[in-house]
């Protein structure tokens, strides 16, 4: 089983990098892009004798605790069989 | 009295700040290295600057799971003292000891050079020995120096007057141009509320000699050293 996490920055935080980044878009002559933010995945491979649901629980307490810091992120998890 | 720094695989301010505590500061010092879970012999650690491992995931987010860091906040919530700087100030934010979170420079360049920063308050355990409104050039050397909290955190922060320092121009101004990270209100360091806590983007273990440009940094280790004197006669 596989858990798939997206941690992404908080609407309200400035991603200078994101900025950066569609800066360069730009450059490239790519048109109609209005905002670049980026942010991090993740893919964790989990025993396969968990239940959909433990696999849920345990991966959110991992984002929560590891991989997202809470004053600047937000997170997403995805359990994939 | 004894100090006591603690050394993360990726620490590279460790000796910096040993070399002042033992010469300038000249009281006794020990590297702890961060598997340590004991810390009951030390009356103040700092947490050195440096690179903890290797800025993976976070600056400073992977530190906060070393087993010396338990015993930093226990020592902390006994009222001693627990001075993080630069990489230190990073893993401080991420442990929950400091409200917060350091993001990548504004301007996304590595920054190193000397800033002005002022003090904003000295009546704390770090700035007794300085005054309000005095300017210190200290140097700053970061990629991740970018002070952020909500709106909520930043009035707390102002109202219990744990902003210790702000980055200035040479006159004492604060300003966008004298901001050298983006960091919201100039935000240089901070306090936690009983502030016994401190943490700071700017060196002032490397401002403790004049043959290094400045040694504006050295009331801050004296204002510390008094309050640890007083702390024990407590």
């Amino acid at each position: 089983m596989k858990a798939k996490v997206y941690v992404t920055l908080k609407p309200s935080v400035l991603d200078p990098q994101g900025k950066a980044i569609q800066h360069s878009v730009e450059l490239l002559g790519f048109e109609n892009v209005a905002d670049i933010r980026q942010g991090k995945y993740f893919e964790i491979a989990l025993d396969s004798n968990l239940s959909e649901t433990e696999a849920q629980t345990t991966t959110e307490k991992i984002a929560r605790e590891v991989l997202a810091n809470p004053v600047i992120e937000d997170y997403r998890v995805e359990i994939v069989q | 009295m004894k100090f006591g720094v603690i050394v993360f695989p990726g620490s590279n301010c460790d000796h910096d700040a040993y070399h002042v505590i033992s010469k300038h500061v000249g009281q006794p010092v020990d590297f702890v290295w961060h598997k340590e879970t004991d810390l009951s012999s030390y009356d103040a650690v700092i947490v050195p600057g440096g690179f903890s491992y290797g800025d993976y995931l976070r600056a400073g987010a992977l530190a906060h799971f070393s087993p010396i860091m338990k015993a930093i906040k226990d020592f902390a919530a006994k009222g001693k003292f627990v001075f993080g700087v630069c990489n230190g100030f990073q893993i401080l934010c991420e442990s929950g000891l400091l409200p917060g979170a350091l993001m990548r420079n504004r301007s996304l360049h590595f920054v190193c050079r000397h800033v002005n920063i002022k003090v904003e308050n000295d009546k704390t355990p770090y700035t007794s020995e300085l005054e309000k409104g005095e300017i210190l050039s200290i140097p700053i050397a970061h990629a991740e120096g970018n002070y952020v909290c909500d709106n909520e955190t930043l009035a707390e922060l102002e109202k219990n007057n744990q902003i210790i320092f702000r980055y200035c121009d040479e006159n004492g101004e604060i300003s966008d141009e004298a901001n050298p990270n983006g960091s919201r209100n100039s935000i240089a360091g901070i306090s936690n509320k009983e502030g016994n806590i401190l943490g700071m983007m700017p060196h002032p273990e490397r401002a403790c000699e004049e043959l290094l440009g400045s040694n504006d940094g050295r009331d801050i280790f004296r204002s510390l050293t008094n309050a640890i004197t007083d702390l024990a006669e407590k």
